[in-house]
């Protein structure tokens, strides 16, 4: 099985390829886990993960940048199902557009849009940065085998706003509601970073690796 | 609801710990990535190393202890110390490290953090504030382990570091670190209640009472602490039953 961590620039993804791998052989024998930013590997993708840090803007632009990204992933994802995972920012790119330092165009996978947070209670920080736990709206083979209300670490100042609320696997409590997790089909988007989730998080990548959609 | 965090930090001097550890089932106490392996499976919210190699020629020990801690430690690791350049910033970054900890550089240069968040992103940026109480209710930036006054009002500083894009700060006393006596509360709360990023509490740690105090006296989002942990006093399950039975919202250690 092959797995494809996207690289366009947005960081280091060394340490997040280390956990999916770790994740990975705790539930399969031949996987094989890539950092790649060709168009070549994502077309022999069994499994695609688009981590994200920095900015919506920066971080579309990066992805855009890589020639034949945004058709082969449209390809590989939609048309022909790949189960894709997008954390962070990635979970972000997948809405219509971000408004963080204006309006910008997503991968328009789902219909929502990502904005700033406004928790209700003005003492509250931002970044929303440590460790929430998630209620669950729904059941999701991806978030199997977890306790009721598993605790993930969060680190973002922007979030998804569903359209649509029956694309929301979990959401966490910030002074509001924050979409943690969302999914349809065979796309997963997860706030949180599995990968600095210790045990937890890592039982949600060894999820996604046999999730078959 | 988001939890408080308990962060252990590991000073780190040429790719080895300063400070003993007490810790008998340790194969090597003094190598980092062995103790934050620990810290990893007893349940730490966070780790922080923080970098006191006098000599820039051994800072290369340093990634080396980042990357093979990265490269096993699957939670939020915070690295400091010495940190001067954007080019510092990135290469310990591209190490694994989440966040980067400015302290000193920040003071020469504010602008160098507006630099480094807006080249890598608020939220692996941490700053670094030491600061000595000069008097009642108002304390000074100091550098060179508290040594040297700058005269930039603590409070001002966290208020401008947040502007520049910090995206958290982390707050000494260098009038408490050592001390064992608690944190400088009134410090932790002035500079909390000043801006709207997250506080970590750092600085005389002597007991679990403190941790409390540090939360909810201080304000802070998060407690340091270093020798409570690493001697063996309390165990980071101790501290979060602790926390617990004391009314803070920690993450707890074993979910159902």
């Amino acid at each position: 099985m092959k797995i494809i961590v996207i690289d366009y620039g947005s960081g280091n993804l060394r340490s997040a390829a280390r956990a999916v791998e770790t994740a990975a052989n705790s539930v399969t024998r031949n996987s094989n886990v890539k950092v790649s930013s060709e168009v070549v590997d994502l077309k022999e993708a069994d499994r695609i993960i688009l981590p994200g840090q920095g900015s919506f803007g920066d971080c579309m632009n990066g992805l855009a940048a890589l020639e034949g990204m945004l058709e082969c992933l449209e390809v590989a994802v939609i048309q022909r199902g790949i189960p894709f995972m997008g954390i962070c920012v990635g979970m972000q790119l997948m809405a219509a557009k971000g408004l963080e330092h204006g309006e910008r165009s997503g991968l328009g996978w789902f219909p929502g849009s990502v904005g700033r947070l406004q928790p209700s209670d003005n003492t509250l920080k931002i970044p929303h940065m440590g460790w929430n736990d998630l209620t669950f709206h729904r059941t999701h083979p991806v978030f199997s085998g977890l306790p009721k209300s598993p605790h993930m670490y969060f680190v973002h100042s922007y979030a998804y706003t569903a359209n649509d609320h029956d694309e929301i696997i979990a959401h966490a409590d910030y002074g509001g509601l924050i979409s943690a997790a969302i999914g349809r089909d065979n796309l997963i988007g997860v706030q949180f970073h599995p990968d600095k989730s210790q045990e937890q998080g890592l039982k949600v990548l060894a999820n996604f690796v046999v999730w078959q959609p | 609801m988001l939890k408080k965090r308990i962060i252990p930090c590991l000073d780190v001097k040429d790719g080895r710990t300063v400070k003993g550890i007490n810790f008998i089932d340790l194969i090597d106490a003094g190598d980092p990535v062995v103790q934050a392996s620990f810290y990893d499976r007893a349940g730490a919210d966070e780790l922080c190393f923080l970098d006191i190699t006098a000599s820039s020629d051994n800072r290369d020990t340093l990634l080396d202890v980042v990357e093979r801690t990265a490269e096993k430690c699957f939670m939020p690791l915070t690295v400091g110390g010495g940190v001067r350049t954007v080019e510092d910033i990135r290469t310990l970054l591209l190490a694994g490290a989440d966040k980067v900890s400015i302290n000193t550089a920040a003071v020469y240069n504010p602008e160098f953090v507006a630099e480094a968040s807006n080249k890598f992103g608020s939220q692996c940026i941490v700053v670094a504030i030491d600061a000595k109480k000069v008097s009642t209710g108002k304390w000074e930036i100091f550098t060179h382990g508290g040594r040297e006054s700058t005269g930039i009002d603590a409070l001002d500083w966290g208020a401008l570091m947040e502007t520049n894009g910090a995206g958290e700060l982390l707050v000494t006393s260098m009038d408490k670190d050592g001390t064992r006596s608690g944190f400088d509360l009134a410090l932790t709360k002035g500079i909390a209640d000043n801006v709207g990023i997250p506080v970590i509490a750092s600085g005389g740690v002597g007991s679990l009472d403190h941790l409390v105090d540090g939360i909810r006296e201080g304000h802070a989002s998060a407690v340091l602490a270093a020798s409570i942990f690493h001697f063996g006093e309390f165990t980071i399950a101790e501290a979060k039953a602790f926390l617990a039975k004391e009314g803070v919202d920690i993450r707890p250690l074993n979910p159902t």
